[in-house]
């Protein structure tokens, strides 16, 4: 189990964290969500050991393992824009990890050249160990990042941003595979996203965070149904913020003629299954978006139409 | 149905980018006035004066003993300076401290200096009698009038070339590979020469095959430092000087053309096993 305890860290005079708490279980998968600045991957560095807590404490399994250096925490790390040896093969690569063990627990040559060709196999990538990372393409430079980092066995698995720099489709294809790997192999892994759609479908639980804290941790459906703050509701999913204070995501609205505010119909587009028709509030020109069930026939553009909220949520705080 | 078009065959490949006739045509000519006209006048020269005599004067063991030197000594202080431009670079480029410009601009300044000013100022230090030398010769080492004091100076001339070759692939070597060392679990030592150093390699060969280049053809500053005995520490762009003074412009032109013909295969060795390199890497 790996427990962060109050962990503060500072850059000058610029907070990057106050005060987190989080506690994640043997197998879990877990996503840091938030924009930037909002502290997720300073978090994960601390973690990894890459950078110092200015307060509070990391336990791996009970041990504190506060002032150990990264090297020493047996954490596989795999950084945004991949970090290859360049010069190396991609075989090497992913045996570096296990040829600069002191020789007492350094596998034979041999052993580290079968270990290195069943992670390829595990990474897909079997028969491309002699080529280097500048033949690849990005998708497989990923999954060589992942092949390394695995390759030391680590205890915990941290991924920043691991899909930043793919395109869409590689992106999609890659987020399955990562999170059947993460199943199949029993790992326990973190990792930073700035995307939410990402971090709902691959996620056990989702860590949303914001100006160096922790707005809401809980399961996807938790943070979409029942978001904690008004920075929740809105950077998970869409959300509609009336000027009184409710948060109505898109498909919550329903056009009804019993709805008490009034739209008047901009545009109007098939967004997958539904229609998306986008509106201004009559009363004070508040942008407002609307899905429509693609069964029914949408409002016509200029139209005014009238909506009643499903569903809605309000907050104290109403968030910026 | 697209129209089909038969695009004229033509040994280079098409390109979007703008005035390649143009700016190779310039190219071309410039090379030639700068470089090509005055070293094929060597050749023409070299080549009227018959195999023989070329032979006789070009491989001379008088001659024979300046290129050893010459090519040995500027090889030395290539290999001295790739260490320590490398350590250099090193500093200046992963640590801030107060002065650090001023250093910075210290490294060039043998770019700036006249070379005798450097031969003069490292001649009245190495001497015997000299600040430094004063020190060295009752231990008997003697650095002035040696192929070490020649050494000495082309080390001074050559430290530039590695530490601006080396200092902007050091900058720009991500911190992140290092940190990945790290969390794989290498030491320092273990992300240096396996990381970092073979990363920074070409920019090294690059820097130490200037330094070396430059060596070569040093004449100002070594001079000074060499005594300049003939088959013991006479290099051989003087050796070219002093036919030039007796009027031997022949035994001058063959030494020459022996120098350049050695100093363009090392170079050319050099430069294409960067570009073997390069390509390994699909870069």
């Amino acid at each position: 189990m790996i427990r962060v305890e109050n962990i503060t860290k500072r850059f000058g005079n610029y907070p990057a964290l106050h005060g987190i708490d989080l506690e994640i279980q043997p197998g879990e998968f877990i996503a840091l969500l938030g924009p930037s600045g909002s502290g997720k991957t300073t978090l994960l560095r601390i973690i990894a050991g890459l950078e110092f807590q200015d307060e509070g404490h990391v336990h791996f399994n009970g041990d504190d393992v506060s002032d150990i250096p990264v090297g020493k925490r047996n954490v596989g790390f795999v950084f945004q824009q991949y970090a290859l040896f360049r010069h190396m093969t991609v075989a090497d690569n992913i045996a570096f990890g296990l040829t600069v063990r002191k020789a007492s627990r350094r596998p034979a040559k041999a052993e580290i050249k079968a270990r290195a060709q069943e992670l390829l196999r595990v990474v897909q990538l079997e028969g491309l160990g002699d080529r280097y990372p500048g033949q690849l393409s990005g998708g497989q430079r990923q999954r060589v990042a992942l092949a390394r980092a695995l390759a030391i066995e680590p205890s915990l698995l941290l991924l920043d941003e691991p899909f930043g720099a793919l395109d869409a489709k590689v992106r999609k294809d890659l987020r399955r595979w990562l999170r059947d790997l993460h199943k199949q192999m029993g790992l326990t892994s973190i990792f930073v996203t700035h995307d939410q759609e990402e971090a709902l479908e691959l996620a056990d639980r989702v860590v949303v965070m914001d100006h160096g804290r922790i707005d809401q941790i809980g399961t996807p459906e938790q943070v979409y149904m029942e978001p904690a703050t008004a920075f929740v509701s809105h950077f998970v999913g869409e959300t509609n913020r009336l000027p009184d204070g409710r948060h109505i995501r898109p498909h919550d609205f329903e056009i009804a003629a019993h709805g008490r505010d009034r739209v008047l119909v901009d545009n109007v587009f098939r967004k997958g299954g539904s229609w998306r028709v986008e509106g201004r509030l009559e009363e004070d020109g508040t942008i407002i978006e609307i899905d429509v069930d693609a069964h029914e026939a949408p409002p016509a553009i200029g139209d005014t139409v009238t909506i009643a909220a499903r569903r809605e949520r309000t907050f104290s705080n109403p968030g910026d | 149905m697209p129209s089909m078009t038969t695009r004229k065959a033509s040994w280079r490949a098409p390109s979007v980018l703008p005035g390649f006739g143009l700016t190779f045509g310039f190219t071309l000519a410039w090379l030639s006035l700068i470089v090509l006209i005055p070293l094929s006048m060597l050749f023409i020269k070299s080549a009227g004066m018959g195999w023989q005599s070329f032979v006789d004067v070009g491989f001379s063991d008088r001659a024979l003993t300046a290129y050893r030197l010459s090519f040995g000594t500027a090889l030395a202080a290539a290999f001295v300076n790739a260490v320590f431009g490398l350590l250099v670079a090193w500093v200046l480029v992963r640590y801030a401290f107060p002065g650090k410009r001023v250093i910075s601009a210290l490294v060039d300044l043998p770019f700036a200096l006249p070379t005798a000013v450097a031969g003069i100022a490292l001649t009245a230090l190495y001497a015997p009698s000299g600040w430094v030398g004063q020190y060295l010769d009752p231990l008997g080492i003697k650095v002035a009038f040696t192929p070490i004091g020649i050494t000495v100076a082309l080390i001074f001339i050559g430290l530039p070339f590695v530490v601006r070759s080396v200092e902007p692939v050091l900058a720009d070597l991500g911190k992140d590979v290092e940190e990945a060392a790290a969390t794989l679990g290498a030491n320092r030592a273990q992300t240096f020469a396996r990381v970092i150093f073979p990363a920074i390699l070409p920019a090294l060969f690059t820097g130490f095959a200037l330094a070396f280049a430059r060596g070569v053809g040093e004449y100002g500053s070594v001079i000074f430092i060499s005594g300049n005995m003939p088959g013991r520490t006479e290099i051989a762009p003087l050796l070219i000087v002093t036919q030039l003074e007796q009027y031997n412009y022949d035994g001058a032109t063959a030494i020459a053309m022996v120098m350049m013909l050695v100093s363009f295969a090392v170079l050319f060795t050099l430069n294409a096993v960067q570009s073997i390199r390069r390509r390994r890497l699909g870069a």
